[in-house]
C-alpha cells in the first residue's frame, strides 16, 4: 500500500449545488451589502471608498442615530411581547391540544395555524378594518359590553400603536410555537409519563417537572426564530402604517427604517449607501443575538435520549 | 387524447398572439395614478390609438405611496416601461441627471406650455425639459351644499367665518364637522399645511424667500398655517388619529362630514361617489378684503425612458400628449386635473370650474416644499407630514414643529444656515 488514498471527488460533486446556490442567493449578497456600505456617492455621481463613516453618520449624527435608537427600541419591544405573549399562548395552547380528552383537537389545530398562512397584506387591511374609530367592528362589540370607554383610536395613538401592532402579530403567528410545540410533547414516550404516573405526579406538575423540561431544546429554537423573525419583520408595519410608520415614528422598526433610507419614500431619493449601512447593522445585531443564545444558552440546555 | 388536443390548441394560439403582436409596437406608461386607469383605458388610450394604428399604449400604474420607490428600482434593473409620470421637481430632475429620463426639449409640442408650466421639469438653468407637463391641481376645501342649505351657512370667506361655521355644524351635531385623519400624516401636510399656508407666507413671495434664506420656517407667516392647524383638532371625527386617507374620502361622500379639506384631483371621485349637491372654496383669508392665496401644484408630467426601444414611437405619443385635443381630453376625463397647455380648455365640469375659477381672482403659487428645498436629508416635505400631523393631533405644539423643520433645513441647505 502506499498509503495515499484517492481524492474523494464525490464529495465535492454532491456538495456542489447546494454550496453554489446558497453562494449565489445567500452569501454573495450579503457580502455584497457590506461591501455598499462602505462606499458613498460624491456629488459628482460616482461610488468613493469611506471606509466606515457611514457607520459614523448613522451612529454619529443625532438625525440618524435617534431614528435609529428609536427603531432599535421599539423593535426590541416588539420581540418582548413576541416573547411574553406569543411563545406562552403557544406553549399552552400545545399543552391542551395534546391532552387525550379533548375533542375535536384537529379542528383547534387547524383553526389556530390558519392565520399564520394568511397574507400580511390581507391581515394587516384586516385588522386596520376591525379597529377603525369608524367603520371597525371593535367598537360595537365593546359597546355590547358595556365597555365602549375602553376604545381609543389604538393604530393612531403613540403609546398603543406598537404594542397593538405586535399583538396582531402574535394573533398571526401563535400557531408556529403551537405547533412546534405540540409536535415536542407527542414526541414523548407514553413509558416516562406512565413512570411519572406510577410515582403520583399527574396533571399540572406533570406538565411542569416532567413535559416542560423534556420540550424546553424546542423553547429555544422557538424563542431564536421569533427573535430572527422580529428583528427582519417590516411588512406588517409597512402595510398598517406605511413607509413612515406613524404616528410620530412610535411603530418604525428596523425593517421600516432601511425600506425608507434604501428605497426613498415620496420627495426622499433613495440612499443605497446608508441603506445597506442599516443592514449591515441589523445583521449585526442579528448576528449577536443569535451567538448569544448558541454559545450561552443552547449548550447549557440539557437533552434527553430516549 | 384530449390533453394533446388542447396543448395543440394552447400552443397554437400562443404563436398567433406572438404573430399579432410583433406587428405593433406597445408603449407602456408608468404611473401613479391608479384611480385614473379605467378613464386611460377606456378614453384616453383608445382616442390615441383610433388615429395611431401600429401602436399600442397600456396603462400600468402603481400604488401611490409606491410609486417613487419602485420606479427607482425598475428604472435601475432595466425593466421600467417606456412612458414615466414624472412627479414635479427633484424626482424627475434626479431620473434626468441619471440618465433615465431623455431630454424633451427639441419636442415641437413642448411650444404649447409657459415657462412657469415647465418649470417643475426642468434643470435648474432651465436648459432642459425632460418631461411634458400634463397638469396641476389645486387646493381648497370641497363641502356638503345640502348640509350648509340646511344648517344655513354661508360659504366662509375670512378665517373668523370659517370657524365660525365648523362651530356651527359641530354644535348641531349632525355632521362631522371636518373630514380629516392623521393616520397617513400626508393629508395633514399637503391638504392642510400647504392648502392654508400660502395665505399667510403670501404664495410665491414667501416660497421664494424661503428658498433665497430671507425668511425662516419660524417666521410668524410659517407659524401661523401651524398655530391654525392646531385648532382643527376639535372639529375632526372621533378617533382622527387612526382614520386613513380613504376613511375621510368616504366619510365625506357619504354625507357624514360637512368640510373636506381637499386637492381638485378629488373631484371625479366624489361626483361619481357623492349622492348631494357639493361645492368648493378657496382657503378662507384672515380678514375680509385681503388678496388670496392659493395652491396651484404643478403635479403631473409624462417623460420618456432613456432606455425605452421604442422611443420613437413614444415620441408621437408625447407630442399628443402636449397637443389641445389631449389638454381637452384629460381634464374633462378627469375634472380637478387643470391642463398646463396654454390653450384654454371648456371644462363642463362644475366644481372644476368654480376651482379653476379661482386663479383669476387669487394669487396662485405651488406646495412650498417641494422646490430646492426637500433635496437634502432631513427631506423637509417628509418631516413636514409628520410635523402637521403631531400638531393636529397636538402632540407638538406649532412653535416647536416649525423649530424642529427650521433645524432640519438648516443642517443641509446653505442659504438657511
Amino acid at each position: 500500500m502506499s498509503g495515499r488514498k484517492p481524492i474523494r471527488w464525490h464529495i465535492a460533486v454532491f456538495l456542489a449545488p447546494a454550496v453554489l446556490v446558497y453562494t449565489a442567493i445567500m452569501i454573495v449578497p450579503l457580502f455584497g451589502t457590506l461591501n455598499l456600505s462602505l462606499f458613498n456617492q460624491t456629488p459628482e455621481r460616482t461610488k468613493e471608498f469611506v471606509g466606515l463613516a457611514n457607520f459614523g453618520t448613522l451612529f454619529g449624527d443625532p438625525r440618524w442615530s435617534d431614528a435609529f435608537w428609536n427603531a432599535l427600541g421599539n423593535n426590541a419591544w416588539f420581540f418582548v411581547v413576541h416573547m411574553l405573549v406569543q411563545n406562552p399562548i403557544g406553549i399552552l395552547l400545545a399543552a391542551l391540544l395534546s391532552s387525550p380528552r379533548l375533542r375535536m383537537a384537529a379542528f383547534y389545530r387547524t383553526a389556530i395555524f390558519i392565520p399564520t398562512i394568511l397574507s400580511f397584506v390581507i391581515v394587516g387591511f384586516v385588522w386596520k378594518l376591525i379597529l377603525s374609530p369608524i367603520w371597525g367592528i371593535a367598537p360595537g362589540m365593546l359597546d355590547v359590553v358595556g365597555l365602549k370607554s375602553l376604545f381609543a383610536p389604538w393604530l393612531g395613538k403613540e403609546d398603543y400603536a406598537l404594542t397593538t401592532l405586535a399583538l396582531v402579530s402574535v394573533w398571526q403567528f401563535v400557531g408556529i410555537p403551537m405547533m412546534l410545540i405540540y409536535a415536542a410533547l407527542l414526541n414523548i414516550p407514553d413509558e416516562v409519563l406512565e413512570a411519572a404516573e406510577m410515582d403520583g405526579i399527574t396533571g399540572t406538575s406533570q406538565f411542569w417537572k416532567i413535559k416542560l423540561p423534556l420540550i424546553l431544546p424546542s423553547i429555544g429554537i422557538i424563542s431564536i426564530l421569533t427573535f430572527v423573525g422580529n428583528f427582519n419583520a417590516f411588512d406588517l408595519i409597512y402595510v398598517a402604517q406605511g413607509a413612515l410608520a406613524g404616528p410620530d415614528f412610535s411603530t418604525d422598526i428596523l425593517g421600516t427604517f432601511l425600506y425608507r433610507t434604501f428605497f426613498g419614500f415620496q420627495l426622499q431619493l433613495g440612499d443605497p449607501h446608508m441603506g445597506a449601512t442599516i443592514a449591515t447593522a441589523m445583521f449585526g445585531i442579528i448576528l449577536v443575538g443569535v451567538c448569544i443564545y448558541l454559545f450561552g444558552i443552547q449548550t447549557r440546555l440539557r437533552r434527553y435520549q430516549f | 387524447m384530449t390533453t394533446r388536443t388542447l396543448r395543440i390548441a394552447l400552443l397554437t394560439s400562443t404563436l398567433l398572439a406572438g404573430a399579432a403582436q410583433a406587428q405593433d409596437v406597445t408603449l407602456t406608461i408608468e404611473s401613479w395614478r391608479n384611480d385614473d386607469l379605467t378613464i386611460w383605458q377606456d378614453t384616453i388610450i383608445p382616442a390615441f390609438e383610433a388615429q395611431n394604428p401600429g401602436i399600442k399604449v397600456v396603462f400600468a400604474p402603481s400604488a401611490p405611496a409606491e410609486y417613487n420607490a419602485v420606479l427607482n428600482s425598475k428604472l435601475d434593473a432595466g425593466s421600467a416601461g417606456d412612458l414615466i409620470t414624472c412627479r414635479p421637481f427633484d424626482a424627475s430632475l434626479e431620473l434626468y441627471n441619471k440618465g433615465k429620463l431623455a431630454d424633451l426639449t427639441s419636442l415641437g409640442a413642448m411650444a404649447n406650455f409657459s415657462p412657469v408650466a415647465k418649470s417643475a421639469w426642468q434643470t435648474d438653468d432651465g436648459a432642459a425639459t425632460f418631461c411634458v407637463p400634463m397638469a396641476s391641481v389645486i387646493h381648497g376645501f370641497i363641502y356638503n351644499a345640502d348640509a350648509f342649505g340646511a344648517l344655513g351657512i354661508e360659504v366662509p370667506k375670512t378665517e373668523a367665518e370659517f370657524f365660525a361655521a365648523l362651530d356651527k355644524i359641530k354644535a348641531d351635531g349632525t355632521y362631522i364637522p371636518m373630514a380629516m385623519g392623521t393616520n397617513d400624516q400626508w393629508e395633514a401636510a399637503t391638504m392642510g399645511y400647504n392648502n392654508i399656508g400660502p395665505n399667510y407666507w403670501k404664495g410665491e413671495e414667501g416660497r421664494l424667500a424661503l428658498i433665497k434664506g430671507e425668511q425662516r420656517l419660524t417666521d410668524p407667516q410659517w407659524v401661523a398655517p401651524f398655530t391654525q392647524l392646531a385648532r382643527w383638532k376639535d372639529y375632526l371625527g372621533d378617533g382622527f388619529e387612526a382614520q386613513t386617507y380613504p376613511d375621510s374620502q368616504n366619510l365625506f361622500t357619504l354625507g357624514r362630514a360637512a368640510i373636506y379639506p381637499a386637492g381638485s384631483w378629488e373631484i371625479s371621485g366624489f361626483n361619481a361617489q357623492a349622492g348631494f349637491k357639493m361645492g368648493a372654496f378657496p382657503p378662507p383669508v384672515a380678514a375680509a378684503g385681503d388678496t388670496c392665496y392659493i395652491s396651484d401644484h404643478t403635479d403631473i408630467a409624462l417623460g420618456l425612458n432613456a432606455a425605452s426601444p421604442n422611443a420613437d414611437q413614444a415620441k408621437v405619443f408625447l407630442e399628443w400628449v402636449g397637443s389641445p385635443e389631449f389638454a381637452t381630453l384629460y381634464a374633462n376625463a378627469l375634472p380637478g386635473f387643470f391642463s398646463l397647455n396654454s390653450t384654454p380648455v371648456e371644462m363642463a365640469d362644475p366644481l372644476a370650474k368654480e376651482f379653476v375659477s379661482w386663479r383669476d381672482t387669487c394669487q396662485s403659487t405651488i406646495r412650498s416644499t417641494y422646490q430646492i428645498l426637500s433635496r437634502g436629508t432631513p427631506n423637509l416635505e417628509n418631516e413636514t407630514w409628520n410635523a402637521s400631523a403631531n400638531v393636529i393631533k397636538g402632540t407638538e405644539t406649532p412653535e416647536a414643529a416649525a423649530e424642529r423643520l427650521q433645524a432640519g433645513l438648516a443642517s443641509w441647505f446653505a442659504p438657511q444656515q
